[in-house]
């Protein structure tokens, strides 16, 4: 079942929540990460001194030694080789791609090594590594700064996929993927790194959670986030597309639309009863990702609601995503990810549609 | 040709092979080349699908593989390192099951036996060997378990091979870089493969040192491989070996050498065969005597038909470690998969 919250998370001042951006939760999980689990190692490219080019690391060198968070040279195939060798060795490798589209020179040891030593092995080599990428667009970066993988990833055998679209779920997501023993893909979205939101570090222990059901505060780390409740349609997104969502749902509000948004945060394994939950009370959904059309995961996500909700559906799952062509430049990134009028017309066909 | 220093110098004042070490070097070699012969008839028998044989390169395996210390080390192989798996005493059974398609890595335990999962990506390995190595500093100890990583003069020449010897530089990673140059990448040659005249001397360009070593002398490898392991417990960071030899026969058994050389070039650039050069001057030293080679024969023989039983005897595996080995904490999509397949093929 997923965990249901109002909205993003708004100011509090409970005991325990603390305002933090993402860039700030991030760091925090690491940093107690490393001081809780011996073996947990963080590398990259600058992500030493420097602390990462968006400063995830910051400080953690500097506090835990460098035989604990080190810089490699700048080869991502390097990177990813490196985990495999020191998961092998009994570490946990937290590594870091610099950018997304850095990812793709590493591909190989990522769908050939990290998804298939398990297997290849029989379950005797886990891979418990935690990549870090920080992902999607809207920052206006050069190219290859901007990349939405996650398909490519999910449809790999043996990897995992998350994605956080808030500080608390960073903070908690990172620290419970990060004691797992199979990889993840953690795609981290780089727009939202400099929000702020409540982080509650005590509303889960991210560290004794049981990864399969699991009804307690970490279980539900494991599904999806109903992020606003709704009557009439409901919006499937993640990473930085949920804020986005949730802002459409506002404006639609103010016309009387109802509008549910489900946080989805895991990409694999996707929460499936959620959705089935979901539209199947709402009975409409729109997927909106950044990530180009074709082939992308809201046909699965929609294939996955159909499989569960055909018999009550009103309409067919629409989507609004980025378009087949490869990551525009800054001027027009405007254009190319789903923006609100673009999910606003995908909730209006939705809506509208009549049957034959 | 002799051990031959090209860049940076390896010391070794460990003591010479035993009269027993070098018998037990050559028993191993006479066992590997016996189950390479072997495995190559099973697969024309029908018995096994495919095999890719290592005639030939037996010096190159037993030697290096009898340097490995199986407390510490750990070693990451290609697809062809049988000779490796065997000095290093492997379940051969288990080594063998992958080219009886039973499991891709083989059916070994990679910890217990300090042998990574069987490698089909070329040079997809040589990373993890620095990577684990990494690892045995971390903690600042000395005296740590080394890599070896084999691959060949083709593989050398994946990006992978230089991130890892930089990354390795870099980190003084304590990894054996074992390339064995076995002439040929399938069809292609190695002055066709390796710009930079060797594979050895592009480590000059990492500052590591690197020797290119006889691989036809099982002697010269051990000690060239022994004084690697020297140099890497140490702290001084990675060796690189180039073995020279030659691959006498075809890549694989699918493959046909006829179409890019032909018998008297495979001849010429054949030189002698490892093993009889060995037993030539085991018998000129007086260390063994034809009685002694003939045993070394028949307990190949009996060993071979031991592990060709092993391999007939493994069934197929069942259907249900497809979907439970993927994961250590399998998805609910993944579960409900194998409950959907366990239904409709009947096995439930
Ligand atoms: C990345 C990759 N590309 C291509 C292949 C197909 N392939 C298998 S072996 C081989 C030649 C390898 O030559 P070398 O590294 O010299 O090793 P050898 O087989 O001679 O021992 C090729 C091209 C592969 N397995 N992996």
């Amino acid at each position: 079942m997923p965990e249901t919250t109002t909205a993003e998370p708004t100011a509090t001042a409970a005991v325990g929540i603390q305002q933090l951006s993402m860039q700030q939760a991030l760091n925090r999980a690491l940093d107690e990460i490393l001081a809780d689990h011996p073996k947990t190692v963080i590398f990259g490219e600058d992500c030493g001194q420097l602390g990462g080019v968006f400063r995830i690391t910051d400080g953690l060198q500097a506090k835990h030694g460098e035989g604990r968070v080190f810089d490699t040279p700048l080869a991502e195939s390097g990177i990813l080789g490196m985990s495999v060798g020191l998961a092998m060795a009994g570490f946990h490798p937290i590594p870091e791609v610099q950018f997304d589209g850095f990812a793709y020179p590493a591909i190989n040891q990522i769908v050939c090594q990290i998804a298939r030593m398990n297997y290849r092995s029989r379950g005797t080599l886990p891979m418990p590594i935690t990549l870090r990428v920080p992902s999607f667009g809207g920052i206006r970066a050069p190219e290859h700064h901007g990349e939405s993988l996650e398909a490519l990833f999910a449809h790999v055998p043996g990897l995992k996929v998350v994605s956080p679209s808030n500080p608390h779920d960073a903070y908690h997501l990172l620290k419970y993927a990060a004691t797992r023993p199979d990889p993840v893909i953690f795609m981290e979205p780089k727009s939202r790194y400099w929000q702020k939101g409540p982080v509650d570090v005590a509303s889960a222990d991210a560290n004794t959670a049981a990864h399969d059901g699991g009804t307690d505060d970490a279980g539900s780390l494991t599904g999806a986030r109903v992020a606003r409740e709704g009557r009439h349609l409901t919006l499937v997104a993640w990473g930085a597309m949920v804020s986005r969502c949730l802002q459409v749902a506002e404006l639609a509000a103010e016309d009387g639309i109802d509008i549910e948004v489900l946080d989805l945060r895991w990409l694999k394994p996707i929460d499936a009863e959620a959705l089935a939950t979901s539209v199947g009370k709402t009975r409409r959904a729109v997927v909106v990702h950044e990530a180009p059309l074709t082939s992308g995961l809201g046909a699965e996500v929609a294939q996955l609601i159909t499989q569960s909700c055909f018999a009550t559906l009103k309409a067919p799952v629409e989507r609004v995503t980025g378009f087949d062509v490869p990551y525009p430049s800054g001027d027009l990134e405007d254009e190319y990810i789903p923006n609100i009028d673009r999910i606003l017309f995908g909730i209006q066909r939705v809506l509208e549609y009549r049957r034959g | 040709m002799t051990i031959k220093a090209v860049q940076g110098a390896v010391d070794d004042d460990a003591a010479p092979l035993t009269h027993d070490q070098l018998r037990e070097l050559y028993t191993l070699m006479a066992a590997v080349r016996h189950l390479d012969t072997a495995a190559v008839a099973w697969q024309r028998q029908g018995i096994i699908p495919g095999y890719a044989p290592e005639l030939g390169q037996e010096a190159a395996q037993v030697g290096s593989g009898y340097a490995v210390d199986r407390t510490r080390d750990f070693v990451f192989p290609t697809y062809r390192e049988m000779g490796v798996a065997r000095a290093m005493g492997l379940d051969m059974v288990g080594y063998m099951s992958t080219h009886k398609a039973t499991w891709h890595g083989g059916m070994y335990n990679p910890l217990e036996s300090r042998f990574a999962p069987i490698q089909a990506v070329v040079a997809g390995s040589v990373l993890h060997a620095v990577g684990w190595a990494h690892g045995q500093t971390l903690g600042g100890a000395q005296d740590t378990g080394v890599a070896m990583t084999y691959f060949g003069d083709g593989a050398s020449s994946q990006g992978d091979v230089h991130e890892a010897m930089n990354f390795a530089a870099v980190m003084k990673a304590p990894v054996v870089f074992f390339v064995q140059n076995n002439g040929w990448a399938i069809s292609v040659p190695t002055e066709r493969q390796v710009a930079g005249g060797s594979v050895a001397a592009r480590a000059a360009g990492y500052g590591i040192p690197s020797l290119q070593v006889d691989g036809n002398d099982v002697v010269a490898v051990y000690e060239a491989t022994r004084s690697a392991f020297a140099h890497c417990r140490a702290g001084n960071g990675p060796v690189v070996i180039e073995a020279m030899t030659y691959r006498r026969g075809p890549h694989s058994t699918a493959d046909d050498p006829g179409r890019y050389r032909t018998l008297d070039e495979e001849r010429l650039g054949a030189g002698e065969d490892p093993l009889e050069r060995f037993k030539q001057r085991l018998l000129a030293d007086g260390v063994a005597d034809e009685a002694f080679f003939a045993e070394a024969q028949r307990k190949a023989e009996e060993e071979e038909e031991s592990i060709r039983a092993g391999i007939a005897d493994l069934g197929p595996r069942p259907g249900a470690e497809m979907f439970s080995l993927v994961f250590q904490e399998p998805t609910p999509a993944l579960q409900s998969q194998a409950t959907e397949w366990r239904k409709e093929s009947e096995h439930a």
